[in-house]
């Protein structure tokens, strides 16, 4: 009684935040420094004018606003996934280094081959990421015990601090790098067209896929490594798989939008004191959740500073802060 | 002679009282088992015994003082417990734990002496870890670990000790050995013994004084031959038995009757108290 | 077995870990692009202390410059190591130290609020600094309490609040980044990952009284902090004010961040990586051991920033706090990959 009880609250969360991310979304297309109304949307989405102005701007935002719920949402659940994998409520995506393996390579990109699009920055954070994380991985599985939690963490966040550094020594022998770069490192949505996101989708949907698929995997490994075995879990494998969905999603979401930090990293835990500890839940909240809170961000950004924008990387923060805190307020103590 | 009582006491978890208006002594010098079914506040009576929770009402004194009126400190080299669920950090040394029971004596600056050192090792040698000594204490089987847990209260050397679930993860020869052990403390050293015990048979063994709680309240306390009895077994614990003379010890063997293995069951003789029914011609029927 | 007096004398490898600490204190001091004897040394020292007149250069070099930034780096280095395995320790988690849990971008952030938004310099961000620090820890306490519930609770709590400021209050840096000239976000970012390059007298007598309070504090509190690592059950039965004690820990650990960030800057990651890498190096938690790794990472890394850098990158000077992530993060890679004993 009590478990279908406490199963309809949850379905009710999700509805509720599906029901969000609608609204969101049409924001997405209407809201900015043009406010339009949802019949012009409509009548730019069917029947596309290319001499009507504000089409122009609906077919601009359109490729926007789907950045967002991909980036968002691979974002949340890279998140989520990665605290599954941790057991570490200081883990965030960021934590196998892939934040940090992106922003060096392209800080390398820009100081070295002078690269300045934003494809270019693309396949450099991505390339970035995935070396980075493949690195981590290898530290960690080494000497005794393996890939534990713990050891995953400290690598993670070890490499992570060795590549900031890396990255700041260009940083500060060359302004110009820096100038070019400290835009890129702020993560936003703004300026990026359809072949950025269509580069990116393959990589969002594989690691979707491996995430998705571990969820059940995630309850067992959170009741502990020896529990999940006795319940006959591979609890290597899920690791692994988990983390290399992990890399996918946060390294593309990074590749696409830059480093946006809070929301892989504050939408997990926000979830979790909504839904309780069940990755089944927790997974799709976070999938749903995280492009809300980018998405409304960048509206937000959209208007709070007119004529100019604020990028989505700021708004998401400020946002999401005070949310956030309320949350903690509330909740009974993080049972992590 | 440390006389540990309650007043009135009553204790909360929230705005919920698990333990309302409780009153009771603990025999000085002698071995008090606390039992109940679960969630009755045997846990939470121990926890405001021993200054864990704040009471919401009542109090708890100490040779007639509140123990919430003095330092901690100075408790602490009264009172010992062994808490439930106890957790070591990672990479501490079993010898290393047991020394940490040391500290009400040495305080933040104190340094180590002598006397120190030979309470660490009374309390190795007392709970047969002493050959455990080097080891981590995260590598120790469920049993070893708690025993060195017991030696690190030991070693703090107290009056009163008081334990909370010391016999979980414990084989029957631990179980055993570990009773023994504080049964030895109280009977050489004086030392009064507060435990609370799941284990009913094992808790009419070896206490001289024996509470049964539930839901809070005291149901009954005195001598186990007087307190455990049918009646009070079916009015705390919701279970039918059978209760006749350990054969071993003589005190009271609950003997349970459930739904399966209960061919005819012997003849409950009474354990002396006034109130037993009289089992006599009640022959239980096996029930596939 | 033969019983074994737990003595106070420190550990072979702690021991170890004081004689390279003063090691690379000497070379600081000694060597590096200005090279000083060490009899030139006692001349100065001497000079100074008895009011004779200076000797040209080697006096202004080794009072000025060297000797001050020696001994602020490596109190920096020492308060630092000190805060982050307070926090390891009390919140029992590796990845725990005043940089993750927000207190280190509190102070960026308004030290680079005062650097771009108001073009301040100087002790002016220094104060900034501190008062930022001081003020975020404040919020997070402020989130993470509750009228009741366990301290074990408020521990999770804490660790969350911070962690979500922390992320909003690195957004606000990376945007007060981008809303200035060039030039200032140079100097910005130098600031953001910590320097020695302004350490005088002043500065270092500032943070040496601070420290005069609150490395004794913590030395107060590491015997209590042991019991807490029992539980918190365990060490209210050992007669430990845990509540207390707690309160104690977070206190000390943010002052010792926040007096030393507004002496140098967040020099990035040595609060994060003195605890690990001093458990890896003596066996054991030991705050000292912690205070003498963050003291070895801060001056092995100016010494590298300051004489090698140059010759490597064609002059520029680098900020110490680029270097001791360099520096020490591939160190406990390394320590991480080849541990040999079964890890926590």
């Amino acid at each position: 009684m009590r478990s279908a009880r406490g199963r309809s609250v949850r379905a009710g969360w999700l509805l509720a935040a599906v029901a969000a991310l609608v609204l969101v979304s049409a924001a997405s297309l209407a809201v900015g420094a043009r406010q339009l109304s949802p019949g012009t949307i409509v009548a730019a989405l069917t029947g596309f004018d290319p001499g009507n102005g504000d089409h122009a701007v609906v077919q601009a935002r359109v490729p926007r606003t789907v950045l967002g719920l991909l980036a968002g949402g691979a974002l949340g659940l890279a998140g989520a996934a990665m605290q599954g994998v941790a057991r570490n409520p200081l883990a965030d995506p960021g934590i196998l280094g892939v934040n940090a393996g992106a922003a060096l390579a392209v800080v390398a990109g820009i100081h070295l081959a002078g690269v300045t699009s934003l494809t270019g920055y693309l396949w450099l954070a991505f390339a970035g990421a995935a070396a980075a994380a493949v690195v981590v991985y290898l530290i960690a599985a080494a000497g005794r015990g393996g890939a534990t939690p713990v050891k995953l963490a400290l690598a993670g966040a070890a490499l992570s601090a060795a590549l900031f550094s890396l990255m700041n020594v260009v940083l500060i022998s060359s302004q110009d790098t820096l100038d070019r770069f400290r835009f890129w490192q702020v993560g936003g949505l703004a300026g990026r067209d359809w072949s950025v996101v269509l580069a990116g989708l393959p990589f969002l949907a594989a690691g979707a896929v491996l995430v998705v698929g571990a969820g059940r995997a995630l309850n067992g490994l959170a009741l502990g490594d020896d529990v999940a075995r006795g319940l006959g879990q591979r609890v290597g494998l899920t690791r692994g798989v988990t983390a290399l969905g992990v890399v996918l999603l946060c390294g593309a979401a990074t590749a696409l939008a830059g480093p946006i930090g809070f929301v892989g990293l504050v939408v997990p835990h926000a979830v979790r004191l909504l839904s309780g500890p069940d990755y089944r839940w927790i997974l799709p909240l976070s999938l749903v959740l995280g492009p809300c809170l980018l998405l409304l961000a960048d509206v937000a950004g959209r208007v709070v500073l007119l004529p100019g924008e604020v990028p989505a990387g700021i708004m998401t923060a400020l946002v999401g802060a005070p949310v956030f805190v309320w949350l903690v307020r509330r909740s009974k103590g993080a049972a992590l | 002679m440390a006389e540990l009582a309650a007043q009135d006491l009553t204790l909360e978890y929230g705005a919920t009282p698990v333990v309302a208006g409780l009153s009771c002594t603990i025999p000085p010098g002698k071995v008090t088992m606390i039992v109940g079914a679960n969630a009755c506040g045997k846990s939470t009576l121990l926890r405001g015994l021993s200054r864990l929770l704040k009471p919401a009402g009542g109090a708890v004194t100490l040779h007639g003082q509140d123990i919430r009126s003095r330092p901690a400190r100075d408790l602490a080299r009264q009172m010992g417990l062994l808490p439930q669920h106890p957790s070591a950090p990672a990479g501490l040394s079993v010898r290393d734990l047991v020394g940490r029971g040391r500290y009400p004596h040495r305080g933040a600056f104190g340094g180590w002496s002598r006397a120190d050192e030979d309470a660490v090792e009374r309390a190795l040698a007392a709970t047969d870890t002493a050959h455990l000594a080097g080891r981590d204490v995260d590598e120790l089987s469920g049993g070893q670990r708690q025993r060195v847990w017991i030696a690190m209260a030991l070693a703090q050397e107290t009056e009163l000790l008081l334990l909370d679930e010391p016999t979980t993860y414990l084989d029957l020869a631990h179980q055993v050995e570990v009773l023994d052990l504080l049964t030895d403390l109280n009977r050489r050293r004086g030392t009064t013994v507060v435990i609370v015990l799941h284990d009913l048979n094992l808790a009419a063994r070896y206490a001289d004084h024996l509470i049964a709680l539930k839901v809070g309240r005291i149901v009954a306390q005195g001598a186990s031959a007087a307190v455990v009895t049918e009646k009070l077994i079916r009015e705390v614990f919701g279970l039918e038995c059978r209760v006749m003379p350990d054969p071993v010890s003589g005190t009271p063997l609950v003997l349970p009757l459930g739904r399966h293995h209960t061919a005819s069951a012997p003849e409950g003789a009474p354990t002396g108290a006034p109130a037993a029914a009289p089992a006599g011609g009640d022959v239980m029927v096996a029930i596939p | 077995m033969s019983a074994r007096l737990p003595s106070l004398r420190p550990s072979r490898p702690a021991v170890l870990l004081a004689l390279a600490a003063g090691g690379v204190f000497s070379a600081a001091v000694l060597l590096g692009s200005y090279t000083v004897t060490v009899p030139d040394l006692w001349r100065v020292l001497a000079a100074h202390l008895s009011g004779a007149p200076r000797i040209p250069t080697v006096s202004f070099m080794v009072m000025e410059l060297k000797l001050p930034r020696a001994v602020t780096g490596a109190m920096v280095g020492a308060a630092f190591g000190l805060s982050g395995a307070l926090f390891q320790t009390l919140l029992r988690n590796p990845l725990a130290s005043p940089d993750v849990i927000g207190i280190s971008y509190g102070a960026s952030a308004a030290a680079v609020t005062a650097i771009v938004v108001f073009g301040a310099s100087g002790a002016a961000v220094s104060g900034a600094a501190l008062a930022g620090a001081l003020a975020i820890a404040l919020l997070i306490y402020a989130i993470s309490r509750r009228a009741t519930g366990g301290s074990g609770a408020a521990g999770g709590r804490l660790i969350l609040a911070g962690v979500g400021i922390a992320a909003a209050l690195q957004a606000v840096v990376s945007f007060l980044m981008t809303r200035s000239d060039i030039r200032t976000a140079a100097d910005a970012l130098v600031w953001l990952n910590g320097s020695l390059n302004s350490a005088g007298w002043e500065r270092a007598g500032i943070l040496a009284a601070a420290l005069l309070v609150l490395v004794p504090a913590a030395a107060a509190l590491a015997r209590p902090l042991r019991m807490v690592e029992l539980g918190d059950d365990a060490a209210a039965g050992l007669g430990v004010r845990v509540g207390a004690t707690r309160l104690g820990v977070v206190v000390v650990g943010v002052a010792l961040a926040a007096c030393a960030t507004a002496a140098a800057g967040p020099v990035a990651f040595v609060a994060f990586l003195a605890g690990p890498i001093s458990r890896r190096l003596t066996g054991r938690t030991s705050l000292p051991a912690a205070a003498l790794t963050g003291m070895l990472i801060v001056l092995s890394a100016d010494f590298l920033a300051a004489n090698l850098a140059p010759l490597l990158l064609a002059g520029t000077v680098l900020p110490v706090g680029v270097v001791t992530g360099a520096l020490g993060a591939p160190f406990l890679l390394w320590l991480l990959a080849t541990a040999n004993r079964k890890d926590t």
